[in-house]
């Protein structure tokens, strides 16, 4: 294959945002009638090179060459008609349209002007039972369809403008297993009629599955690119977190030996949702910290969203011994906060601060909330409340008048912790809590939650950053593709049996 | 399969079926063509309105300055050919480019700044109504040989019955609106942007010049509506269609469109008027009733309709669930 020529070329990419790069010096290359997989952690810059290959961005450096030729595009419909098609994660066609009208609008047959429905509709039952064994009545509206579905039918639409290249966005992601084969029966399908088909997933063993060689992205760079059969599974997860094996430090970890041991607080039998995380099993100590590693949309937030009961399970049993001793089912985040669980989420912007109260105000609201609105708490109650957790956790500046929205990330973050720890929960749920922060206030954090558990509290630790997860943990439990595929305890505990676990090898 | 997307269509025509049957049965006199005909008479303006708002409100947007736009064709056209002299046949397609200039201009706004549809034409609503009383503060009488002909003249159909020379215009404008919905590309981007915008966009539709279209065509509409008007009133007032621009609105969504965009036909818009229509004939019919009453009925039917459409689009989601 490597002596054809690429029908896509792009060379030295680099895009620039004010302030930020998003691509330095990344290459790739696409071959007709492959199936090339581009894999990176979050922020890798795959969807920035996407976005550039489909006239979204442009470039700031770089040469992108499509069959031979420069390609310069500035907006989706030019890539269109130059021949690159993209299907993106979320479907990104018209819910209230028929499937016939989603596949053809702006191209519909026409006569003197006039749509001719009859011809428009018969060529889109062709078109979707001939190149992807699809038979469906075409007239109803699109939103009538499964997700499945409708990804099949963006895919019928990319098709019919004559594509070359294909781009799949996360395609998968949505999709369940039976489903998922039956688009990689019509991907191989395509491959083989010669299209080109640039395919991005979080799912490593959909990776292996369907493609033929992978381009690694890390932090905006080039990594390499490899034919699939030749690059090892771990190979792949070292390259994508950036940590070459033999590099790897064996880090010591203090034994926390007699926790597994200890009561149990929380356990999950069976516990599962559909589309998020497939069944599993999790038992969590008292004083215990049991992190969960995996990568992105391993299923890793949709574990800690069922602890809480934020989202609902369709099978399976979550029991907590709660704050009164018995042991008592969670179906609500507000069972969970009555019974001693707290859950600071991922998403600290949106989810957690509020910009503009004042650290004090932040600190106290779910203490407030969880008394009632009613029970209002003293104002000197408050300002001591805030100066015993603005010392506890060393919030700087240490002044509990300050707008939550001046503090740097580290700090919210410490804000979002005083809050919850003042419920005096049994169970802390900590979702990504050092994302986007300094190192510095990373390592604090860190030690505020073993100090934590020190001191009898449970939690639960999701974080991306594998060290860190290493780092705290007494337990890991690892997913992967929407399982817990493996739970690692104390002394086994170590960076190459979690990535082995990761990778599933 | 029988498809759901029908149902909001066929209850809209069966309430009007079934409000024509029960006043049919309750008043004598009530049954027949001319009481049908009589409401597209009263109504042709509104009518020709509503087919630009059908369009508007299915590619997402709203327009406010429909009532003003129709006030400010009344006026102008009675002060020029009243107070000017000016031969009708001039000043109709001025007033025309006119209500088309104006929608333009606010689609361009609403585009190119990406404002809300909503205060862009609340603003030129307020802008169309303020303009009327440079123009004028009282009313200006018409009488216009051509004015008051085509206020007059009646077209006789078999069976004694007559409708006026604006039916005929409201029912080709109807038409005509029924085909660019459902039959040029122009009517199925409008549909594509009200079902998403970001979908269309990246479809690679002409997202801007249907946007602006769209609000060409609401102008275009309403001033038409405005010259209907002027035939019906044969004046010209600032006054005017006070509050159309909401009875439009209303007639749009009792025909079955969603205000979120999207879905919705003409056809549906068609009948929604001739709802509120049909409600006036039977409050006046009644007599004892004040007409405000028509007022609160069409109050209570949008609330109808609104809860309907929303259980239709859940149903619909547990249907896919």
């Amino acid at each position: 294959m490597a002596e054809r020529e690429p029908i896509l070329e792009m060379k030295g990419i680099c895009k620039e945002f004010p302030g930020v790069a998003a691509l330095t010096n990344v290459n790739f290359r696409l071959f007709p009638g492959e199936v090339h997989a581009l894999m990176g952690e979050n922020g890798a810059g795959k969807s920035t090179l996407i976005k550039v290959l489909t006239g979204v961005y442009s470039i700031t450096r770089g040469t992108v060459t499509l069959e031979g030729r420069t390609h310069e595009v500035r907006s989706p419909l030019e890539a269109q008609q130059a021949g690159i098609s993209t299907v993106y994660q979320e479907v990104n066609l018209c819910p209230n349209l028929s499937v016939a009208e989603n596949i053809f609008i702006g191209r519909e047959p026409r006569r003197l002007g006039r749509i001719r429905w009859k011809e428009m509709n018969a060529r889109a039952k062709v078109l979707l039972k001939e190149r992807l064994h699809l038979d469906i009545d075409v007239t109803l509206p699109l939103e009538h369809y499964s997700v499945a579905i409708q990804q099949l039918v963006a895919i019928a639409r990319a098709l019919n403008v004559e594509a070359k290249v294909l781009i799949l966005d996360e395609p998968t992601s949505s999709l369940d297993q039976s489903e998922v084969q039956q688009l990689f029966g019509i991907m191989r399908k395509l491959k083989g009629e010669g299209l080109a088909i640039l395919f991005v997933t979080h799912f490593l063993d959909q990776v292996y599955e369907i493609s033929d060689r992978i381009t690694i992205l890390r932090n905006g760079e080039f990594v390499g690119e490899y034919p699939a059969a030749e690059l090892p599974r771990i190979e792949l997860v070292s390259r994508m977190i950036g940590k070459a094996l033999h590099l790897l430090e064996e880090m010591p970890k203090a034994p926390a030996s007699a926790k597994s041991g200890a009561e149990t607080v929380a356990e999950a039998k069976g516990l599962g949702r559909k589309g998020a995380i497939e069944p599993f099993d999790l038992r969590i100590g008292q004083g215990e910290v049991v992190g969960l590693a995996g990568l992105l949309g391993s299923g890793r937030t949709e574990v800690a969203r069922l602890f809480f009961g934020a989202d609902r399970p369709d099978s399976g049993k979550l029991t907590f011994r709660g704050k009164g001793g018995g042991t008592r089912g969670i179906q609500s985040p507000r069972q969970a906060l009555d019974n001693g669980i707290a859950f600071c989420p991922e998403n600290r912007k949106t989810e957690g601060i509020i910009d503009d109260l004042t650290v004090r105000e932040n600190i106290v609201l779910a203490l407030q909330a969880h008394r009632g609105w009613f029970r209002t708490i003293s104002r000197k109650r408050q300002e001591e409340i805030a100066d015993e957790y603005i010392r506890k956790l060393n919030i700087n500046p240490p002044n509990p008048e300050h707008l939550v929205k001046n503090l740097s990330g580290g700090n919210q973050q410490k804000v979002i912790l005083a809050r919850w720890l003042l419920t005096q929960p049994k169970l802390l749920i900590l979702d990504e809590p050092t994302r986007g922060i300094d190192i510095g206030a990373k390592a604090e954090i860190q030690k505020l939650v073993l100090q934590l558990a020190g001191e009898g509290m449970s939690v639960l630790f999701v974080s991306s950053e594998l060290e860190e997860v290493l780092r705290v943990s007494d337990r890991i439990a690892v997913l992967r593709d929407r399982r817990v595929v493996k739970e690692i305890a104390d002394q086994n505990i170590s960076q190459q049996h979690v990535m082995q676990a990761i990778a599933g090898v | 399969m029988f498809n759901r997307k029908y149902v909001p269509i066929f209850v809209t025509v069966g309430l009007f079926a079934l409000m024509f049957a029960a006043g049919s049965f309750r008043y004598t006199g009530f049954f027949s063509l001319q009481v049908i005909l009589n409401l597209l008479i009263d109504n042709a303006y509104l009518l020709i309105a509503a087919v630009g708002m059908t369009l508007v409100i299915v590619s997402g947007g709203i327009d406010l300055s429909v009532g003003s736009v129709i006030a400010l064709t009344t006026m102008v056209s009675a002060s020029l050919v009243q107070q000017h002299g000016w031969p009708p046949a001039v000043v109709i397609p001025l007033v025309l480019a006119m209500g088309a200039v104006f929608g333009s201009g606010m689609g361009a706004i609403i585009h190119y700044f990406k404002i809300q549809p909503f205060i862009v034409t609340l603003a030129g609503m307020f802008l169309a109504r303020g303009l009327c009383y440079v123009i004028d503060i009282n009313t200006i009488t018409i009488d216009n040989a051509f004015y008051t002909k085509a206020a007059q003249t009646r077209i006789h159909l078999p069976g004694g019955n007559t409708v006026s020379v604006s039916v005929v215009i409201a029912l080709i404008v109807v038409a005509i609106g029924i085909y660019i919905a459902h039959y040029t590309r122009f009517g199925r981007n409008a549909y594509a942007l009200g079902g998403s915008e970001q979908s269309a966009l990246l479809m690679g539709l002409p997202v801007g010049k249907t946007k602006i279209s769209v609000y060409l065509l609401s102008g275009l509409c309403s001033s038409l509506a405005g010259v209907v008007f002027t035939f019906y009133m044969l004046s010209g007032y600032g006054m005017h269609a006070i509050g159309t621009e909401l009875d439009t609105i209303a007639a749009v969504v009792i025909g079955g469109t969603l205000l979120t965009g999207g879905v919705g036909y003409v056809v549906g818009t068609f009948f929604g008027v001739m709802i509120q229509g049909v409600i006036q004939t039977i409050i006046s019919f009644e007599g004892t009733l004040s007409s405000w009453w028509t007022k609160i009925a069409i109050g209570l039917l949008l609330f109808l309709f609104i809860v309907l459409q929303r259980l239709l689009s859940s149903g619909k989601a547990a249907w896919k669930g």
